[in-house]
C-alpha cells in the first residue's frame, strides 16, 4: 500500500523524520518497501493566472500568453492545447529551475518573447501526464509558490503488507500503528452523522447474510458529478497512487484510503426497484465497470437490483449502474462482506481489485457507519445534493464474534525466552487497543479490538508484545535439550560419495529443471508419458521429467553450442512417472558423456570417449559402494541398438548405459559421439559392511589362452563358460587382448585370457591345472565353436 | 726385474687412457690377470734364491697393488660419468602438465547445501526427504494455509489438478516426518521447490532449506541464536542480524531475518533479508499430531540460492540453471 507522509501526519505526527519513521514501521513488521518524494525538484514555480491571450503570427499551434504571477504581468509562448484565459497554472518564472536540472531562461519562440513557461504535472514531476498544462483551482492565490501552495514537501510511502495485517490497509491504520509505537494518540477527521433532508430510502434485502453480514445503503438526490473533485483531495489520491476520476468515485476511494472501507456509488435511475445481496444465479451475466463481461458462478456473492446482478459484491461495480456526469441520485454502499466467502472470487474473475483485496483480508466490521457519514459529507461538500436516512442490515448471528483470549503471563516468558512483566504486557497491550477484559489468577482475558480479526488465539497477544517490545531486545539464548547419537548405517552410502566420485572422473554436476520440454522427453523416453502441468511457465517447461537425460541433453546443447566440445555432466534428482493413480517420485543419478575423453593436452591425444570408458567409470563407481551390478546387453529406445546395456542389480533392473541413439541425436541437433547412463540412487546406494575373509598362503597358478570365436559371441558367455568348466579353485578370469582383422577370417575375433588358480590349503600341482585348464578349453570348443589360436 | 717400473709406468699410462669400463676391464686383464704383464713377472721368481724371493716378490706385489689402486680409482672416475651422462639424457622438462584425466566440480547450489547440512548435523539436526508432487493438504493445509488463505497468492503455485501441486516450500517435509515420528524433532529439510514465476530475479525452480526444532522449552531467543550462529558460520563473518517482524501461517511469531550488508550513501547499516524463521503455529502441531501445550518448537527457511549468490558474488539466478560449463567450472 502506499501512502503520503503528510496524510498519515495529520493523524499522528511523532518527532521523527522520513528515515527513522520508515525504519520504525518497518521494524514493527510494516515492511517499508522505499518512499519517493511526491515531485520532481524545483524552484521558482509560482501560480501563474493568464490574463490574455493571441494567437502566434507566425505558428499555428503556438499562442502568446499574458501571465499574471511574477510580478508585472509578462509575455510567454504556449503551446499547451488547453490553455485559456482566466486559467490558473503552474508557471515557471525567468530563472525557475525544474526538475532534471532546467534552467528558465528569456527565450524567443518563432520571433515571440517568452519570458518563463507554463507548466504540465510532467514538467513538475507529478505523475507522467504531459496533457497540457495543469489546472489549478480557480481559488488559487496568484504569485503564490507552488511547490508550498500544494505542500509538496511530502513523499509517499510503499508498504508490503503481510496478509494478516488488514487493518494497516488505511491512513487510520497505519497511523494507529505508528501511535502504538510512539506511544501518541492517532487521531483523524470526525465522522458526524450526517442528518437526513428527506425521507427516500433505499428498500435492502440481504437474502445471503453469511456472506454479508452487514449492509449500509444511502440515497443521495440531487447530486451535481460535473463538479470538480478539490485539488487537495486529487493530491492526496495521486500520492497514494490512485488516479481521479470523478467526485463521485474518487470520495469512495479517499475513505477507503483513509478509514478502510471500500464502498460503491450507484446511480439510483439505472436501478430497478432495490438492493438485493445475493448469490448469483449459475450463468448470470455481467458487464463490468472495465467494460469485460463475466459469467456469474453460484459461488459469486452479487449486489443486485429486483432484475438482474448490478455488481460483484466487494470486488467491482457494473458498467451500467455506474454513475456518471449525467448521475442525479446517487446510492452509496458501504458493507461487511465475509472475507473466507470473497476469497478467490476476485481471482476467479482475473480481477485484483483495491477493494477485493481489502475485504479478503478483513475489513473492520464495525467501520462501516462511520465510513458512510464520512462520505456522505465528503461528496456533500464537492457535489451538494440531499442525503437520505441510513438504512443498515445486519446479522448479528453472522457478524464476527468479538475476540475474547486468556493470555497466560508465563506462556509470554516462555514462548519469547525473557520475563516481561506483568505492567509492561499490560501496557503494551493497552496501547494496542486490546482491552483487558478480566484479571486471571495467572494472566489476564483480552478482548481484541473488532479492527483487528487477525488476533484469535494467545499466541497472536504473544507475537504482538513481543512485536511491540522488540524483537531485537529479545535475548539470544542457545537451544538446550541433550544430543543424542544419530544411527549412521555404515552400509548405507551417503549421496556425497556418488557426487565426490564423479567429479574426481571429471564430471561436472548439473542441476536441471524438474519440468522439461514434451517433444525431448517423448524423444529419450516414448514409453512413459510426462505428467503434464496445469499452468507451465512456458511449453518447453511443461511436463515433469521421466527421466534425467531430458535436461541433461538439453544442457550438453547449450554447452555445445558455446564451443565446449568436451563435456561430462551428472545429475541427481527425482523423475516423475504416473502408475495408474500412483504418482513415482523416486531419486536418479544420471550422466552425459561427449567428446575427448581426456582433456586436450601434449599426452592425452585427442580420442573422443567410448563406451568402455564410461563403462569402466560405472565399474569402478559399484566398486566404490561395493555392489555387485550386472552389465547385460539390451534395448533402450534412447540409445544404439548396437551399444546398449541394462544394468541389472541382484536381478532387478537398476538402470541403462549407452550411446546415445544417432537418430534422437540427429533430432536433438547435438555433436559427436554421446554416452549416457541413468540408474536408480536408492538401489546403488546400499552398500556393505566388510567382513574379513582369511586369505589363501599358497601360491597362484596362471595360464594364458587365445580363443578365435565368432564376433557376436559376447565375453558375458565365454566368461560363464569358463567359471563353470574351471573348478572350485579358479580365482579369477581377465581378457587381456581382443583382436579382430583380416587374417583370423570374416565374421571372427580373437580373445586372450588369463586364468587364475589358487587353492586356500595347499599348492596346486601342475596335472590338476593342466587338467581343469582343458577342461576349460574343451567346454570352449564344444559351446562357442571356439578355436585355440596358435 | 729391471722393467717392472717400467710395466707399472705402462700399465698406469693405460689405466689413465682407459675411457671405457669395458677399456679399463681390458687393462686389468692385461696387467693383473693371470696371464697379465705384472702377474707374470711372479713366475720370474723362480730364478731367484730364497733370500732374494721375499724382497722381491714383495716389489711385484706392490707394483700390482699400484696398478690396481689406479683401476678403482679409474672405475669410480668412469661409473660417476657414466651415471652423469645417464642422470643426463633422462632428464625431463618437469613443468608440461600431466596426463589424464581433469577434475570435475560441484553444482554450487549442491556446494552450499552440502555445507549447511554439514553445520546444521553437527548440531544435531537429521536431513529429511520428501516428494515433490505434493497434495494440497501436506502444502497448505497442515501449514495452516486454508484453500480461502490470502497467502496462498503468496504462493504462486504449480498445479497437476486442483488438489496436487509442486511444493512451494519444503515445509511439507516436516509435516511427513512429525506425523510419522514422535517429538522431539530436530531436522532439516533441504530440496527443490517450485514458483510459478520466472524473471529477473525469480527461476520457477529454486532449493530452500527448512530447519526445525521441536522440545519441551524452547523459546524465541533460542531460535535467534542458532539463525545469528548459522548465518555467522555460513559467511564465516561476524556480522550484524536483526529480525522483523513478519508473518507466516505456519509460525508465530514469525520474524524475517537480515543480515548487514555492507553500507548505504549515508553510511548506515545496508541490510538485507536473507531468512524466515518463527515459533511454530500451534495449528500446525495439531494437524501433526503433536501436543502445542508439552512442546514448542521453531521452525526457519532460507533460499540456497539467495545465500550461494551473496557467498560467491553471483549476480544472476537464472545462471544456477543455465548450466553453462564456464561457469559451473568456477565452482570447483
Amino acid at each position: 500500500m502506499k501512502f503520503s507522509e503528510q496524510w498519515l501526519r495529520e493523524w499522528v505526527n511523532p518527532a521523527n523524520d522520513t528515515q527513522a519513521l520508515v525504519h520504525q514501521i518497518t521494524m514493527a513488521g510494516l515492511e517499508v518497501d522505499g518512499f519517493e518524494p511526491v515531485a520532481g525538484r524545483f524552484t521558482g514555480v509560482v501560480v501563474g493566472e493568464i490574463t490574455d491571450l493571441e494567437p502566434h503570427p507566425d505558428a499555428d499551434k503556438l499562442r502568446v500568453c499574458q501571465v499574471a504571477g511574477g510580478g508585472e504581468p509578462v509575455q510567454v509562448v504556449c503551446g499547451a492545447p488547453n490553455v485559456r484565459v482566466g486559467m490558473k497554472v503552474p508557471f515557471a518564472t525567468v530563472g525557475a529551475v525544474l526538475p532534471g536540472d532546467f534552467r528558465i531562461k528569456k527565450a524567443k519562440l518563432r520571433g515571440q518573447a517568452s519570458n518563463g513557461m507554463l507548466c504540465s504535472e510532467a514538467e513538475l514531476g507529478l505523475s507522467d501526464s504531459h496533457d497540457g498544462l495543469m489546472a489549478l483551482p480557480d481559488d488559487a492565490p496568484v504569485g503564490a509558490d507552488v511547490a508550498e501552495y500544494l505542500k509538496l514537501n511530502d513523499v509517499t510511502i510503499d508498504v508490503d503488507l503481510t496478509p494478516n495485517r488488514a487493518d494497516c490497509l488505511s491512513i487510520r491504520g497505519i497511523a494507529r500503528e505508528v501511535g502504538v509505537l510512539n506511544q501518541m494518540l492517532a487521531e483523524g477527521p470526525e465522522c458526524e452523522p450526517v442528518e437526513a433532508a428527506h425521507s427516500e430510502v433505499v428498500d435492502v434485502a440481504v437474502k445471503a447474510p453469511e456472506a454479508c453480514p452487514r449492509y449500509l445503503g444511502r440515497v443521495l438526490r440531487n447530486v451535481d458529478l460535473t463538479a470538480e473533485t478539490p485539488l487537495w483531495m486529487q493530491e492526496k489520491l495521486r500520492r497514494s497512487g490512485i488516479r481521479s476520476i470523478d467526485a463521485a468515485v474518487d470520495v469512495t476511494n479517499y475513505v477507503m484510503l483513509e478509514l478502510g472501507q471500500p464502498m460503491h456509488a450507484f446511480d439510483r435511475d439505472e436501478m430497478k426497484g432495490g438492493i438485493v445481496v445475493r448469490m448469483a444465479a449459475a450463468g448470470e451475466k455481467l458487464v463490468l465497470l472495465d467494460g469485460q463481461e463475466v459469467t456469474l458462478t453460484p459461488d459469486t456473492l452479487v449486489i443486485a437490483d429486483h432484475e438482474k446482478p448490478i455488481a460483484i459484491a466487494g470486488v467491482m461495480g457494473g458498467e451500467h449502474s455506474g454513475v456518471s456526469p449525467r448521475t442525479r441520485d446517487l446510492i452509496l454502499e458501504a458493507a461487511y462482506f465475509e472475507p473466507v466467502m470473497l476469497a478467490g472470487k476476485a481471482r476467479h474473475y482475473g480481477l485484483h481489485t483495491d477493494a477485493s483485496h481489502r475485504f479478503e483480508r478483513g475489513v473492520d466490521p464495525e467501520l462501516p457507519r462511520a465510513a458512510m457519514e464520512r462520505a456522505t459529507a465528503l461528496l456533500m461538500a464537492i457535489v451538494g445534493g440531499e442525503p437520505g436516512e441510513i438504512v443498515e442490515v445486519a446479522s448479528d448471528e453472522d457478524l464476527p464474534i468479538e475476540a475474547l483470549i486468556d493470555l497466560r503471563e508465563q506462556q509470554v516468558s516462555d514462548v519469547l525466552g525473557v520475563t516481561i512483566d506483568r505492567t509492561t504486557a499490560e501496557e503494551i497491550l493497552g496501547r494496542l487497543g486490546m482491552h483487558i477484559d478480566k484479571l486471571l489468577r495467572n494472566g489476564w482475558r483480552v478482548r481484541v479490538p473488532s479492527f483487528r480479526p487477525d488476533i484469535t488465539i494467545e499466541v497472536d497477544l504473544i507475537e504482538e508484545i513481543g512485536r511491540i517490545y522488540g524483537y531485537n531486545n529479545l535475548p539470544v539464548t542457545q537451544a538446550i535439550g541433550a544430543l543424542e547419537l544419530r544411527p549412521q548405517p555404515e552400509g548405507q552410502r551417503p549421496l556425497s560419495a556418488i557426487q565426490n566420485y564423479f567429479v574426481a572422473c571429471g564430471y561436472q554436476e548439473a542441476i536441471t529443471y524438474s519440468f522439461v520440454d514434451p517433444r525431448v522427453q517423448a524423444l529419450v523416453d516414448p514409453e512413459n508419458e510426462g505428467i503434464a502441468l496445469a499452468n507451465p511457465i512456458s511449453s518447453d517447461l511443461s511436463v515433469m521429467r521421466t527421466t534425467l537425460w531430458s535436461g541433461l541433453l538439453k544442457t550438453l546443447g547449450y554447452n555445445q553450442n558455446r564451443q565446449q566440445s568436451r563435456v561430462r555432466l551428472f545429475e541427481t534428482g527425482l523423475r516423475f512417472v504416473r502408475f495408474g493413480d500412483e504418482i513415482e517420485q523416486k531419486p536418479m543419478l544420471a550422466g552425459v558423456v561427449a567428446g575427448p575423453h581426456l582433456p586436450e593436452n601434449w599426452a592425452n591425444g585427442r580420442r573422443d570417449a567410448d563406451f568402455f570408458d564410461v563403462k569402466g567409470e560405472l565399474e569402478s563407481l559399484f566398486s566404490l559402494l561395493g555392489i555387485t551390478v550386472e552389465f547385460v546387453a539390451g534395448q533402450h529406445p534412447a540409445l544404439h541398438p548396437g551399444q546398449t546395456v541394462k544394468l541389472v542389480q541382484d536381478g532387478l533392473t537398476v538402470g541403462w548405459f549407452g550411446a546415445l541413439h544417432p537418430q534422437v541425436q540427429k533430432k536433438l541437433d547435438l555433436n559427436g559421439t554421446i554416452f549416457l547412463f541413468e540408474l536408480f540412487l536408492n538401489p546403488i546406494l546400499s552398500g556393505y559392511v566388510p567382513n574379513f575373509k582369511e586369505f589363501s598362503k599358497y601360491p597362484e597358478v596362471r595360464r594364458d589362452l587365445a580363443i578365435i570365436i565368432k564376433t557376436d559371441v559376447a565375453f558375458a558367455d565365454v566368461e560363464r563358460i569358463v567359471k563353470q568348466n574351471g573348478g572350485g579353485q579358479l580365482t579369477a578370469l581377465r581378457a587381456f587382448d581382443v583382436y579382430e582383422g583380416k587374417n583370423l577370417g570374416e565374421g571372427n575375433k580373437s580373445l586372450a585370457l588369463s586364468l587364475f588358480w589358487q587353492h586356500p590349503e595347499r599348492t596346486l600341482n601342475d596335472d590338476e591345472v593342466h587338467a581343469l585348464f582343458n577342461n576349460v578349453i574343451e567346454a570352449l570348443q564344444k559351446e562357442l565353436g571356439a578355436t585355440l589360436r596358435s | 726385474m729391471e722393467n717392472l717400473e717400467q710395466l707399472v709406468q705402462d700399465g698406469l699410462a693405460a689405466v689413465e687412457q682407459a675411457d671405457s669400463l669395458q677399456q679399463l676391464d681390458q687393462v686389468r686383464v692385461d696387467y693383473l690377470g693371470k696371464k697379465g704383464l705384472l702377474t707374470q713377472q711372479l713366475k720370474s721368481l723362480g730364478q731367484l734364491s730364497a733370500e732374494e724371493r721375499p724382497a722381491a716378490g714383495q716389489k711385484i706385489n706392490d707394483a700390482k697393488a699400484r696398478v690396481q689402486q689406479a683401476i678403482t680409482t679409474r672405475k669410480d672416475q668412469l661409473e660417476t660419468a657414466a651415471i652423469d651422462q645417464k642422470l643426463a639424457a633422462e632428464a625431463i622438462d618437469v613443468t608440461i602438465p600431466g596426463r589424464g584425466q581433469d577434475l570435475g566440480g560441484l553444482h554450487p547450489v549442491t556446494r552450499t547445501l552440502q555445507r549447511i547440512e554439514h553445520f546444521f548435523a553437527g548440531a544435531g539436526y537429521t536431513v529429511e526427504q520428501g516428494p515433490e508432487i505434493e497434495d494440497d493438504y501436506h502444502n497448505f493445509e497442515a501449514l495452516n494455509i486454508p484453500g480461502h488463505h490470502p497467502a496462498r497468492a503468496m504462493h504462486d503455485t504449480f498445479y497437476f489438478d486442483p488438489g496436487t501441486l509442486l511444493r512451494t516450500h519444503t515445509s511439507p517435509v516436516q509435516i511427513r516426518t512429525m506425523e510419522a515420528s514422535k517429538p522431539p524433532f530436530r531436522m532439516i529439510c533441504p530440496g527443490r521447490v517450485y514458483r510459478c514465476d520466472s524473471d529477473m530475479t525469480h527461476t520457477p525452480m529454486f532449493h530452500q532449506v527448512e530447519g526445525l526444532l521441536v522440545e519441551k522449552d524452547v523459546s524465541f531467543a533460542d531460535l535467534k541464536s542458532t539463525v545469528e550462529e548459522f548465518l555467522r558460520v555460513f559467511f564465516e563473518r561476524d556480522l550484524a542480524v536483526r529480525f522483523r517482524p513478519s508473518y507466516f501461517p505456519f509460525t508465530e511469531p514469525s520474524a524475517e531475518v537480515d543480515i548487514e550488508w555492507g553500507r548505504e550513501d549515508d553510511g548506515s547499516i545496508k541490510w538485507l533479508e536473507v531468512m524466515g524463521c518463527g515459533m511454530v503455529h500451534p495449528k500446525v502441531f495439531k494437524h501433526c499430531g503433536v501436543d502445542a501445550e508439552e512442546y514448542r518448537g521453531f521452525a526457519f527457511g532460507l533460499g540456497v540460492e539467495r545465500l550461494a549468490m551473496l557467498r560467491y558474488g553471483v549476480t544472476d539466478l537464472r545462471m544456477f540453471f543455465d548450466n553453462d560449463l564456464r561457469f559451473l567450472r568456477q565452482f570447483r
